[in-house]
């Protein structure tokens, strides 16, 4: 039951993605998150939008690993644009500085094309995004995880906080059941029976004997690193982190290059990070 | 005259936060090659021993040190923790806590990750390493897939691979069952004779660890070393009796059949151990023991039938499990971890539901009771207290579970009263419980549980880590309350709890019941030792070498013989 518990379903399937060293990874997704938040240029924004799904495709992810992402993905976009539109209906006349109505909504209200290509564009900035953070996390071992971040330059003692997190937190949580079953036996309600000031005083019956042990084994376990040397130098090597190859420096410059084309774009034929059709 | 690998001269030591020193005036000297034990009670200052070599202390627990010591000629003062961790390698207790990888290789690698040792090297000793610990093939798995004696070997290569002159376990069996402490006894044997480090190591159960040869034994008592010599002189005396270590168990029995034990008869290991003294009067003592008779002849409390259980609805964890407990019983439940002992205490106390077969308390299906109504029926008493306390008073965490039923508060006091009576913490009702010794601890657990009146108690290793004192204060409490007539259930893989304590054992082992009898007959049967990871007594080996042909029955008449003497 427990090897289940793996924070990331991640897994290890044969593909030119999974190969990439982690470090790869979290550039190239970088570079192309950058690409599509810098541009506002629909026409860019798709290209990235084509390229980051046929990644997806070649990484062969099943969609059941990623459907309850998706999902909450399209609510949050969903919500977001419906509550952008109320909150600044002419952001859309602002920026591209013309106003084609097409229907009156109530009042002063209207919908404009320009509000519907700004929010059109918007909505495919973050859906090219998604994507390629999904690849990420999910063809990247999770032990490789923190030694990519300590390769683009995070501190490696936050690094490594990053891969304690992930090897004691199944722990924790198992703890927490076992400490929240024997205090429910002592007759415990954490159900909807009980009163929410109740509930959270009886919440405390839990997370205190949790602190209590928890704050044992963060004592064994600094012990644990100090007598092997954790912390003595300012940097350290990962057992996990892979040779670079030449796939790795491709996907570097691959990505590269679409950050420069998109910054190239905005720069040399929008002149702007806006492409305006409207004009 | 050889070189001192490790030298203390009056030395002494005193936490910050204690009025009194630790250890005093010690005066050791371990020379390159040895093997060392070091036992001694709790509290007696052995684990302060250890810090002091690896460089915990004074790195991460301060205090006063007077005196010198020396590793490899260097003044450890003087040095940090990260030289001494280049002469010295620790093995903690607690090999599932210390496992700092996501897998076992990277676990492996950690030292050399923060020796900035390069990626190819170190995949290199990585793999050298753990082909010597027998690891090898496991350098992908997580923690949780891998068992404690695995871990183990893992923390273990972890501090080969800075080839170390000295290894220290602390507490190296304190986390395996007997089957797997003994091969971990095994591994540190041929590490030492292959690799020539200096082996060090620091455990209370002594039979335990002198499974395979020890060149000198230190006993610690009160923070000062009282005896320093082998195995064979040491367990020849009279210093474990008087200090609270036990003594090997062929060794009690020598001497329950007026055998005068002496170093000449080599009784250090049971292998060493010369029988031609001692045949004459074992076969003697073996004739005259009277059978106990102990029919227990109360209706039945709790009975399973035919249970089955799955978490994912492929892999069974329990399958077709029986049994029938009868009322004021003492039974144990045994078997290596991942045999199905917790999922069944689970099953009982309604954490989940069987899939499959029946549970009956006193004849009744109990089904459709909450978790909070078999409580009162069935309590669970958990490995470590510190899962289950979560008041700073003792009264209060002990009336936690009525107050949580609304019981009028008269009516609670009058309980919690009688209950600490009961538990011998009345004198403490009004302290805090961060006062308590770890063994108080336990009770206070013990009574926060046994105040709802149940009359069933299942205890989760109640005995685990703790000395022979604390050990035998626990179990003796734990048969008083069995005397005022709550059945006892135990999981555990202490092989001498088993003995001792309950007259009857059932044994687990790939979720299926493989035994369910005496535990002087599980402990004697070669079977099913193999299948549930436990250990043969070393009282059964003797019997054979004293050529007694019914090994069980000495077994037997040995605990029988015991309990009388403890009644008397």
């Amino acid at each position: 039951m427990n090897s289940k518990m793996k924070l990331f379903s991640y897994g290890t399937v044969d593909t030119p993605i999974h190969k990439l060293s982690g470090l790869t990874k979290l550039i190239c997704f970088l570079l192309l998150t950058f690409a599509a938040m810098f541009s506002y240029d629909i026409r860019v924004i798709l290209a990235i939008m084509v390229f980051s799904i046929a990644i997806l495709m070649v990484s062969q992810i099943k969609f059941s690993q990623i459907r309850l992402m998706v999902i909450y993905v399209l609510i949050f976009l969903i919500t977001n644009a419906v509550i952008s539109f109320f909150f600044s209906p002419e952001e859309g006349v602002k920026i591209y500085g013309t106003r084609h109505p097409i229907a009156g909504l109530y009042g002063d209200l209207d919908l404009t094309w320009e509000q519907i290509f700004y929010q059109v564009t918007k909505f495919f900035k973050y859906g090219s995004v998604i994507p390629l953070g999904m690849v990420f996390l999910l063809t990247t071992n999770p032990s490789e995880f923190a030694s990519s971040l300590n390769g683009v330059g995070v501190n490696y003692k936050a690094a490594f906080a990053v891969s304690l997190t992930l090897r004691y937190f199944p722990d924790i949580q198992r703890e927490y059941q076992d400490i929240s079953l024997s205090q429910q036996a002592r007759g415990l309600e954490l159900s909807h029976k009980a009163k929410f000031t109740d509930r959270f005083k009886n919440s405390l019956l839990i997370v205190i004997p949790l602190i209590f042990s928890s704050l044992d084994r963060i004592d064994l376990i600094s012990n644990a690193m100090d007598l092997r040397g954790f912390a003595k130098s300012k940097k350290r090597t990962w057992y996990t982190s892979k040779n670079m190859t030449g796939q790795d420096y491709m996907a570097i410059l691959i990505s590269t290059l679409i950050f420069l084309a998109a910054a190239g774009v905005s720069i040399f034929i929008n002149h702007s990070r806006f492409y305006n059709p409207f004009i | 005259m050889k070189q001192a690998i490790i030298e203390f001269q009056d030395f002494s030591f005193q936490y910050h936060s204690q009025a009194k020193p630790t250890l005093h005036d010690i005066n050791l000297k371990i020379y390159p090659g040895e093997k060392i034990l070091i036992v001694g009670p709790s509290g007696s200052g052995k684990s302060t021993l250890g810090h002091c070599l690896n460089g915990l202390i004074p790195f991460s627990y301060r205090g006063e040190i007077l005196g010198s010591l020396k590793i490899n000629g260097r003044e450890t003062k003087e040095e940090d923790i990260f030289s001494l961790s280049k002469m010295l390698g620790t093995v903690l207790q607690d090999s599932d806590g210390q496992f700092v990888g996501l897998t076992a290789g990277e676990d492996i690698a950690f030292a050399l990750e923060n020796d900035n040792v390069p990626h190819d090297e170190m995949h290199e000793r990585v793999e050298k390493v753990s082909e010597m610990v027998g690891m090898r093939d496991w350098l992908t798995s997580s923690p949780f897939e891998l068992s404690g004696g695995q871990k183990q070997r893992t923390s273990l290569a972890g501090v080969m691979i800075d080839d170390v002159d000295i290894l220290l376990f602390d507490e190296p069996l304190a986390n395996l069952d007997p089957a797997t402490g003994k091969k971990a006894i095994e591994i540190i044997d041929d590490i030492h004779k292959e690799s020539k480090k200096t082996v060090i190591i620091i455990e209370h159960r002594l039979e335990d660890v002198l499974h395979r040869d020890i060149d000198r034994v230190l006993v610690i008592r009160e923070g000062r070393i009282i005896a320093d010599m082998n195995a064979h002189e040491l367990v020849s005396s009279t210093i474990l009796t008087e200090n609270g270590i036990r003594e090997p168990l062929y060794v009690t029995a020598l001497k329950y059949a007026d055998v005068k034990v002496t170093s000449e008869m080599l009784p250090g290991h049971i292998t060493t151990l010369k029988t031609e003294f001692s045949k004459d009067a074992l076969n003697k003592w073996h004739d005259a023991i009277k059978e106990d008779d102990r029919q227990n002849t109360n209706p039945s409390i709790l009975k399973m039938d035919g249970v089955n259980f799955s978490y994912d609805g492929v892999r069974p964890i329990l399958s077709d499990v029986s049994f029938d407990i009868p009322r004021g019983e003492m039974v144990s439940i045994v078997g290596k971890n991942g045999a199905g002992k917790s999922t069944l205490s689970k099953l009982l106390c309604g954490f989940n539901k069987q899939d499959k077969g029946v549970i009956y308390y006193k004849g009744e299906d109990i089904k459709d009771k909450s978790i909070k109504e078999r409580a009162e029926l069935i309590g669970l008493v958990m490995q470590n207290p510190n899962q289950m306390i979560s008041k700073p008073m003792i009264y209060d965490e002990v009336a936690l579970g009525l107050r949580l039923r609304n019981v009028p508060e008269e009516q609670i006091a009058e309980k919690v009263e009688k209950i600490l009576k009961v538990c011998g913490l009345a004198p403490f009702r009004k302290w805090p419980i961060s006062a308590l010794s770890y063994g108080q601890k336990k009770r206070v657990t013990i009574a926060s549980i046994l105040v709802l009146d149940p009359s069933i108690l299942i205890l989760d290793e109640p005995t685990a880590g703790q000395d022979f004192r604390h050990y035998t204060e626990i179990m003796e409490f734990l048969v008083e309350i069995n005397k005022l007539g709550v059945t006892v259930i135990l999981i555990t893989h202490d092989m001498h709890l088993m003995l001792e304590y309950t007259p009857r054992a059932i044994v687990l082992a790939g979720g299926r019941k493989i035994a369910d009898t005496a535990a002087s007959i599980v402990l004697t049967d070669a079977q099913v030792i193999k299948e549930a990871n436990l250990k043969e007594t070393s009282l059964f080996n003797l019997a054979q070498m004293a050529d007694i042909e019914d090994g069980t029955h000495f077994v037997q008449g040995f605990i029988d013989y015991e309990r009388r003497m403890k009644n008397r």
